[in-house]
């Protein structure tokens, strides 16, 4: 058996999730200080990729970034890069989907944040970033925990915008969901079995680490 | 050395507008009701708001001054805020809340400073406690030792006792004050409590509804409040409405039928009679101001009796005394139902 899926869908959930950690919790720090009508717009068009069909993610990344189209012709121009069709463009599907999950449970966390704390920090002397790494961030951290995880699950499983932006290339672009699908596709139907197996074995050790890690937090400072 | 604040701010339809200077080495007062602007003005204070308008001077050196556009950030105003709650980080331990107070020390200093602090504030044993294992007295002097740690110019206390119960509220009230007592730089005390402020500052100013009156000491606010709202703030009940006596030096009140000798003189725009309820007495040989009253109800308060008084059986509510009797007088509230009443005429308060 072939392991690459299993690393290409490790790797490729893995850079997602790190950028959409930075990425969903600096929208979601500032769309919680928002005023009233921009946060709802905001909420709405960074909701999005939640209630759209994956497909349809992937489709609109194709029309941007595809070789014809307006970033992918300057890059593939300026940099001699295709930016669709090899494994790390499933990292900007990805990332796109599972952005909405990051955002909304870190915005969850930040809204419960007493900002005093943040006051205190500042007239202590503490710089802006401190506050924010050192006293925002440890005191939201179950939420922006959670975000994480649920992102890096939910990354793992992606299906629909990888199909479209990556396609299916066996040991350059496929992922454990791609490979099943094409292995029962093509009729193989015990080989498919086994990258379900895989599948949810991986799925159980992240929900176990979850379990595991609010456990750990349950005993700490709340 | 002072604390010199003129601000003015809009928040939807409030308006606030104080002005007062807190001088070096002493507490002042900001005394309100709920919702009047003392929060805000703390904020402003400390840079955490923006006023509109104005400008915030400590030691000489201007804080805010919208003309000259200058707006310090909090961090370099050095300003110590006690919050209601303490506002500990509760992810950091008692000695990593006092240390986040000096982070700008280099580590051995800073370790040393941490120690000192608690020791001075009595904290040995909480450094490696959480907030929320610590009593209420322990949050509290870790919260001032923080503050102290970042070497402030000025102390504001944005109502620090009030969310205590009342034997709590005591002991910390009395650990603020020597803290105070030995603070150099002025201290801001914002309350709603007139009793909590009477016993730890010397100068009070009042906030109603976000303008400030001038300041002045605690026992001219007690003596000649002046104005209606100053009489509520500082704790008088007894408000009613009073006309001018037609001979000169007294008062007449329409409500009861009475007229009253009044040693404060008659001013322009006195509307209302402040009497405060201490200084109802029941009526000696040769009393001055002497007058008969019905006993409408009594109610028990934890140190004395409380005689609701009235001019007769039936009287309107905003005419109502509150007498306040030791407890030792019961027996003469038991038995008549009538009292000869005095009040000396320098203790009438004529309000505007």
């Amino acid at each position: 058996m072939d392991w690459f899926p299993l690393l290409n869908s490790l790797r490729i959930a893995a850079i997602a999730t790190g950028a959409t950690f930075f990425l969903g919790i600096w929208a979601a720090y500032y769309a919680a200080r928002a005023p009233r009508l921009a946060k709802g717009l905001l909420d709405a068009v960074l909701t999005l990729p939640l209630v759209l069909p994956p497909t349809v993610v992937g489709y609109l990344l194709l029309l941007v970034l595809g070789p014809r189209r307006v970033i992918g012709a300057w890059v593939l121009e300026h940099f001699q890069v295709r930016l669709t069709m090899t494994w790390w463009s499933a990292i900007f599907g990805t990332t796109v989907v599972i952005f909405p999950l990051m955002y909304r449970t870190a915005r969850g966390a930040f809204e419960a944040f007493d900002e005093t704390l943040a006051y205190a920090g500042r007239t202590l002397g503490l710089s802006d970033r401190y506050v924010f790494w050192h006293i925002r961030m440890p005191v939201c951290r179950q939420g922006i925990l959670a975000g994480t995880v649920l992102s890096f699950a939910r990354a793992l499983g992606e299906y629909g915008a990888t199909s479209m932006i990556a396609g299916y290339t066996p040991g350059r672009t496929a992922t454990i969901s791609t490979t099943v699908y094409q292995l029962w596709r093509t009729g193989q139907d015990a080989l498919a079995l086994r990258w379900v197996l895989v599948n949810l074995a991986l799925s159980a050790a992240v929900l176990a680490a979850v379990n595991l890690l609010e456990r750990k937090e349950a005993g700490r400072w709340r | 050395m002072a604390l010199k604040v003129r601000i003015q701010k809009r928040a939807g339809g409030f308006f606030l507008d104080t002005e007062f200077e807190a001088p070096s080495g002493a507490s002042l007062a900001l005394l309100g009701a709920s919702g009047c602007g003392k929060s805000m003005t703390l904020q402003c204070i400390a840079g955490i708001q923006r006023p509109d308008r104005g400008r915030i001077e400590l030691d000489g050196q201007v804080l805010f001054d919208s003309a000259r556009r200058v707006d310090l950030p909090p961090q370099r105003r050095r300003v110590g805020y006690l919050f209601q709650h303490y506002a500990l980080f509760p992810h950091m331990t008692g000695a990593g809340n006092i240390a986040a107070g000096c982070l700008h020390l280099e580590r051995r200093q800073r370790a040393e400073r941490v120690r000192e602090l608690t020791a001075l504030l009595r904290l040995e044993g909480t450094e490696d406690l959480l907030p929320r294992q610590m009593s209420g007295g322990q949050q509290q002097r870790t919260a001032l030792a923080r503050i102290l740690a970042s070497e402030p110019r000025a102390i504001l206390l944005d109502e620090p006792l009030s969310a205590l119960d009342s034997a709590l509220k005591w002991k910390l009230e009395q650990e603020l004050r020597d803290f105070l007592d030995r603070f150099p730089g002025p201290a801001l005390w914002v309350s709603h409590d007139l009793g909590e402020v009477h016993r730890s500052c010397e100068r009070i100013c009042l906030l109603e509804c976000g303008k400030s009156s001038p300041v002045s000491t605690v026992r001219e606010l007690m003596e000649n409040p002046g104005t209606v709202s100053a009489a509520r703030l500082s704790g008088c009940r007894n408000l009613l409405p009073v006309r001018r006596g037609t001979e000169a030096g007294t008062v007449r009140l329409p409500g009861w039928g009475l007229t009253l000798h009044c040693a404060a003189p008659w001013r322009e725009g006195v509307t209302t009679l402040g009497i405060r309820q201490s200084t109802l007495r029941l009526a000696g040989e040769g009393d001055v101001n002497t007058f008969s009253s019905q006993v409408l109800r009594v109610v028990e308060d934890v140190s004395c009796l409380l005689a609701a008084l009235g001019p007769g059986e039936d009287t309107a509510e905003d005419a109502v005394l509150w007498m306040e009797l030791d407890r030792s007088e019961r027996a003469v509230l038991e038995g008549a139902k009538v009292l000869q009443i005095s009040v000396k005429p320098e203790e009438l308060l004529l309000l505007a």
